[in-house]
């Protein structure tokens, strides 16, 4: 195998094990606030979803090449908790203000999730892993763009259960966030079930 | 020491570096020129883009009621958006119904000006002006209820017709960090046209009847908009009921006040529903009009009242008192203020005596 075709099958496996086996939410249990919180509606939830998917594709990228290009030069990759979300906040700050301008439509769909973003421990999360796991360029990008769909995946899988539920009696103690947590939990553990997809990797 | 110093630097320049990218981009992406506004195809203003249509046009003098402040939590605004209104948000949607929506209805603290706009809005919402007054006197009616007296400054004059109401402007205070318009009904005599009279009820924790209460002094200068609002006597020579609880007897006493100046021979009746004795007021008032309108009869009527064995009125709800009084209703026309229960109730057992719908005109609180 070359190089590159190696670097790319290694980018599609971190993309799949990020979506299933190493899912933000259900395995790391990063970005449980907007998950809980914004897990009412499927449309909202789909949103959401798809501007986690956006920011963390790019914002993992970009933040790859800081941490490589100016953090690491400079004997400074301390201080990459606060470059990144520095980082993360502007990308979300830029994009919602050209969304905005451009295409109203988008704005309505998606923008509105967008400050949202900025404070999804998710986001940072991703950027965290990349470099402990000493990722590529190629393989962040996978990686990020994995993490985002598998936060989707499970945000959308939530909110169709939960707008079933609403038509379920539950008991008063549980309502809203209470049942939430323990179907969160019953997901996780119905993801470990991915575990032995990616054996062997 | 100095490596900690180069790092603080460094990371504070990379963090200004994208502030100051941030600045040019919103300079640049958030810039939307001078826009022009059409309204009712005629009044052409132009404005300075990306504000709301709510805001442009109250910085044009153009006042649109507005209970929220144009955070899209009352959805008062709407107006009619013809062109260059962009697509419908889902921060309106709530607020608008079916046939609204058809008729390009639209929120207009929502929009924002990002291009040439047409809008089409209420001519009379054109003569709307904002008033500087000063707060002349103050009355206590009730336990909770207070009649407040503003004299006009700036303009000093105001036109209205009986039954509008006007808004007032509660500014932030001592537990209140919010800036609201409420709407009042007028209540004072159309002949003197350089006083506007409310009558006010508290709202336990109201930001703006709260503000009227405890801030608003004899002498204090206040800020309000108007005349709004389509609730006003027809023409027509049927018989008059009038129907209001509580503070809602303010557009009915302009309109008495309207009838007297042109000494209408109108039959009409006025129920007013209070809970107990201590809710009744103005009744020197309307035993005043009786005296002056001779087929004008004031009922009150008293749900509970604390003691049965002197009060000699009507008692039970307001609609129990119509239902005993009237017997057919069918040629005569009503006027309702009041809470919106008591409006729905009037409304029930008006057609039930055989009024038509169309004759049938309400102000509700909300």
């Amino acid at each position: 195998m070359t190089g590159l075709t190696g670097e790319m099958t290694h980018a599609l496996v971190v993309c799949f094990s990020a979506i299933f086996t190493g899912n933000m939410v259900l395995s790391y249990f990063l970005g449980l606030c907007p998950f809980i919180g914004v897990s009412r509606e499927i449309k909202t939830a789909f949103g959401l979803g798809t501007a986690v998917v956006f920011v963390l594709t790019f914002t993992s990228g970009i933040n790859w090449a800081a941490y490589h290009y100016i953090l690491v030069p400079l004997e400074l990759d301390f201080f990459r908790f606060i470059l990144f979300i520095i980082i993360i906040a502007a990308f979300v700050q830029f994009v919602e203000m050209i969304i905005e301008r451009f295409s109203p439509l988008l704005y309505v769909n998606l923008g509105i999730f967008l400050p949202l973003i900025t404070v999804n421990c998710a986001i940072l999360g991703v950027s965290l892993f990349m470099v402990i796991r000493d990722y590529s360029l190629i393989v962040t990008v996978a990686y990020g763009f994995g993490s985002g769909l598998g936060w989707m995946l499970a945000i959308v899988s939530m909110a169709g259960i939960r707008q079933r539920l609403n038509e379920s009696r539950i008991p008063y103690g549980l309502q809203g966030p209470g049942i939430t947590l323990i179907i969160a939990g019953l997901m996780a553990l119905a993801f470990i079930g991915f575990s032995g997809v990616l054996q062997g990797r | 020491m100095i490596d900690i110093l180069t790092a603080i630097f460094i990371i504070s320049s990379t963090a200004a570096g994208l502030a100051a990218i941030l600045v040019v981009a919103e300079r640049f992406f958030a810039d939307y020129g001078e826009c022009l506004i059409t309204i009712n195809n005629d009044e052409k203003r132009t404005v300075k883009g990306g504000g709301s249509l709510l805001e442009s046009l109250t910085s044009e003098k153009i006042f649109i009621p507005s209970a929220c402040g144009g955070r899209g939590t009352c959805g008062y605004c709407k107006c009619k958006v013809l062109k260059g209104g962009g697509i419908l948000l889902p921060t309106e949607e709530p607020y608008l119904s079916a046939e609204e929506k058809k008729n390009n209805m639209r929120l207009s603290c929502q929009i924002k000006i990002r291009e040439d706009i047409d809008i089409e809005i209420p001519e009379e919402l054109l003569a709307v002006k904002e008033y500087k007054v000063i707060c002349k006197k103050i009355v206590d009616l009730t336990y909770d209820m207070k009649q407040f007296i503003f004299s006009l400054q700036e303009p000093a004059k105001i036109s209205y017709t009986p039954g509008q109401y006007v808004q007032l402007f509660a500014p932030k205070y001592d537990g209140n960090t919010e800036e609201v318009y409420r709407a009042y009904s007028i209540s004072s005599d159309p002949a003197d046209n350089t006083i506007v009279e409310l009558i006010i009820r508290l709202v336990p924790n109201g930001i703006c009847t709260t503000y009227c209460f405890k801030h608003l002094k004899e002498g204090d200068q206040a800020l309000l908009n108007g005349p709004y609002g389509d609730f006003r006597l027809t023409d027509t020579n049927a018989k008059i009921i009038f129907i209001a609880g509580g503070s809602g007897i303010a557009p009915i006493k302009c309109m008495l006040h309207h009838m007297q100046n042109i000494t209408c021979l109108r039959e009409a009746v006025f129920y007013f529903g209070v809970n107990s004795e201590k809710d009744l007021c103005m009744v020197d008032t309307m035993r005043a009009f009786e005296k002056t309108l001779p087929k004008f009869k004031f009922v009150p009527v008293m749900s509970r009242p604390e003691h049965p064995e002197k009060w000699k009125g009507e008692t039970g709800l307001v609609t129990e008192a119509v239902l005993r009084n009237e017997k057919n209703a069918d040629q005569s026309e009503a006027y309702l203020c009041g809470s919106p229960g008591m409006i729905d109730a009037s409304i029930v057992v008006l057609k039930k005596l055989g009024m038509k719908e169309s004759n049938i005109f309400y102000d509700k609180f909300s």
